[in-house]
C-alpha cells in the first residue's frame, strides 16, 4: 500500500517539478481548440449543428487526458533507460503494486492536464448543462486516463527505444484522436469511419463528456460508462501482464 | 552467505556463466573481477533475482532468489553499474522513495538517511534534484542508498567507473567503515585491480564464463608468479581485447546524451 502511494507521489512531484512540460502538452490542445473551434465554428453552425466550441470543448479535453496519459505510461521507457526502473523492481514489492502505483500516477497528472483545459474551454466560452454533473465528467475522465495510462504502460513494457516511441505516436495515439469523434459528428459520418470508433475508447470517454456536459451523446451515457470500464479493465489487465514480464 | 554451486546460465547456444561455484562468509568483502563480457553482470543479476538460472545453485543468507523472491530482495542491497536515480527527485527524496520500499519504518528512516547522507557527504545537499549532481556524487548517493535498509549483502557492480581517485578512495573507505560496523557482506565487480587488490578480502576471476582462480590477493599472484594484482590477472586472463555486443540500450543511451533528458 505504501509502495503504491510512494510511486504515486513520485509522479506528482515529478508533474508539478516538469512546468516546461505541462505548458508544452496544454499548447496542442489549446490550438485546436481555438483554430477549429473559432475556424470551423461559423460552417458547423450553418450546417445546423449548433455552437461548435460547444462541440469540440469535449473532444479537446479528452485529446489531453489521451495524450497526457499514453505519454505517462510510455514515460516508462526513461525510466528503463535512465535506471531508475531497475531500483522499484529490484525492490521487495510486488510488479502488481508498482504497476498499480505507476498507473495512478500517471493517470493523475493526466487528469489534472484535463482539467485545466476544461477551464480553458470555459474562458474560451463553452458552457455546461449543469454543475451536478461534473463529478461524472471528472468519472469519465479518469477512466479514459487508467484506460491509457495502462495502455502506454503496457506498451513501453515492450519496447526498448525512442523510435518506437515515435511509431505509437504516429500509429496510435493520432488515430485514436482523429477518429474517435472527437472533432466532428459521428452520426453524420460513413459507416466505415463509424465502425473505427466503435472500438476507440476515447469515442466513449469523449462521447461520455458530451453525454454529461452539453446533453448530446452518440451512443448514449449508460453504454460510454460501460464501454470504457470494460476497456479500463481490459487494459490494466493486459498493461499489468507484459509490465510483470519486463526483464532487466 | 552467498553460495553458488554449479551456477549455469545459457542463451540458446551460447553459455554466459558456465558452471561457476564459489562461497562468500558473513562479513567479507569479495571481488568478482573479470574482462568485459566475461559473465559477472550476468552472475549478479542471478544472484539478485532479475535473472533465472538455467541450472545450479544459488543461495542467499540459505534462501533461494527465485523461489524466494521477496525475501531475497529484503537481505541485500545493490548499486548497479549504470545510474538508477530519479534525477527530477531531490537526495533526500531518493532515499526515502527507497526507504519506504524497503518498508523502513518511518523513525528509523529518517535517523538513517541522515547518517548517511551525513557519512557520504552529502547531507547540505539533500534538498537539491539529483540532475544537479556530479557522476560521484551520484554515486555516493546510491551507495549510501543501498546500505539504507541494513542490508545483509550489498552489491556493488563498477561503482567507481569513471570517478576520479579521491571520489574512489572516498568511497571504499565508506564501504570499508560500513562493513566493519554494520558487518555487511560485500559482493563488488571492478575494473580497478588496484583497488580490488586493497579492499578485498578474497577474488574470483571470471573469463568466458568460467572461475579461472579464486583466492586472497596475495594467493592469486603467488599462483601466477606475479607482483600486482592487475599482471596476475593479466596473467589469468590473457591480453587481448574483449569487445562487448552494443545492444539498443546502449544506442539510446548516447542520443539521451545527445539530446539531454527530456
Amino acid at each position: 500500500m505504501n509502495a503504491i502511494y510512494i510511486l504515486w507521489l513520485r509522479q506528482m512531484k515529478r508533474y508539478i517539478r516538469s512546468r516546461t512540460r505541462i505548458v508544452a502538452s496544454l499548447a496542442q490542445p489549446l490550438l485546436f481548440l481555438f483554430a477549429l473551434g473559432f475556424g470551423f465554428g461559423p460552417v458547423f453552425e450553418k450546417a445546423g449543428h449548433g455552437n461548435y466550441i460547444q462541440f469540440i470543448a469535449p473532444g479537446v479535453i479528452g485529446m489531453t487526458v489521451l495524450f497526457n496519459s499514453m505519454f505517462s505510461g510510455i514515460e516508462l521507457i526513461w525510466d528503463r533507460q535512465f535506471g531508475f526502473l531497475k531500483e522499484t523492481l529490484v525492490a521487495p514489492v510486488s510488479r502488481i503494486s508498482i504497476m498499480i502505483g505507476r498507473t495512478l500516477g500517471g493517470a493523475t497528472t493526466a487528469l489534472v492536464q484535463g482539467l485545466i483545459v476544461m477551464s480553458v474551454c470555459f474562458i474560451a466560452g463553452f458552457r455546461i448543462q449543469s454543475i451536478s454533473l461534473l463529478p461524472m465528467a471528472i468519472l469519465f475522465m479518469a477512466l479514459m486516463a487508467t484506460t491509457f495510462t495502462a495502455l502506454g504502460t503496457g506498451i513501453a513494457s515492450l519496447l526498448h527505444d525512442f523510435q518506437g516511441f515515435q511509431l505509437v505516436m504516429n500509429l496510435l495515439v493520432m488515430p485514436a484522436f482523429f477518429l474517435s469523434g472527437g472533432l466532428f459528428p459521428l452520426a453524420d459520418a460513413p459507416k466505415a469511419l463509424q465502425m473505427i470508433a466503435s472500438v476507440d475508447p476515447l469515442s466513449y470517454g469523449v462521447d461520455g463528456l458530451r453525454a454529461v456536459l452539453i446533453g448530446v451523446a452518440h451512443f448514449g451515457v449508460a453504454t460510454d460508462l460501460l464501454v470504457l470500464s470494460a476497456f479500463t479493465t481490459v487494459f490494466l489487465s493486459i498493461g499489468g501482464y507484459l509490465f510483470s514480464k519486463i526483464q532487466l | 552467505m552467498i553460495r553458488v554451486h554449479d551456477l549455469t546460465k545459457s542463451y540458446g547456444a551460447a553459455t554466459a556463466v558456465d558452471a561457476i561455484s564459489f562461497e562468500v562468509a558473513k562479513g567479507e568483502i569479495f571481488a568478482f573481477l573479470g574482462p568485459n563480457g566475461a559473465g559477472k553482470t550476468t552472475t549478479i543479476k542471478m544472484l539478485t533475482t532479475l535473472l533465472k538460472p538455467s541450472s545450479g545453485l544459488v543461495e542467499l543468507d540459505g534462501l533461494d532468489p527465485v523461489a524466494q523472491q521477496n525475501e531475497v530482495r529484503k537481505r541485500f542491497g545493490i548499486v548497479f553499474q549504470d545510474s538508477s536515480t530519479d534525477d527530477e527527485l531531490t537526495a533526500y527524496e531518493n532515499m526515502d522513495f527507497h526507504g519506504v520500499l524497503y518498508k523502513v519504518p518511518k523513525k528509523i528512516r529518517s535517523i538513517r538517511i541522515e547518517s548517511l547522507l551525513k557519512l557520504f557527504e552529502l547531507w547540505e545537499r539533500r534538498d537539491d534534484p539529483v540532475k544537479r549532481f556530479s557522476g560521484g556524487m551520484r554515486r555516493r548517493l546510491e551507495i549510501a542508498r543501498g546500505f539504507l535498509h541494513t542490508p545483509k549483502i550489498l552489491f556493488l557492480d563498477e561503482p567507481t567507473l569513471g570517478l576520479d581517485p579521491q571520489t574512489r578512495n572516498q568511497l571504499w573507505k565508506h564501504v570499508q567503515k560500513l562493513n566493519r560496523e554494520e558487518r555487511v557482506t560485500v559482493f563488488l565487480t571492478t575494473h580497478y585491480m588496484e583497488e580490488a587488490e586493497r579492499v578485498a578480502h578474497r577474488i574470483a576471476i571470471i573469463d568466458h564464463g568460467r572461475i579461472v582462480a579464486q583466492g586472497q590477493p596475495a594467493e592469486l599472484k603467488t599462483l601466477t608468479g606475479t607482483d600486482s594484482l592487475e599482471k596476475a590477472f593479466l596473467a589469468l586472463t590473457g591480453a587481448s581485447i574483449r569487445d562487448e555486443e552494443s545492444g539498443p540500450s546502449v544506442h539510446m543511451r548516447n542520443m539521451a546524451k545527445m539530446f539531454g533528458r527530456r
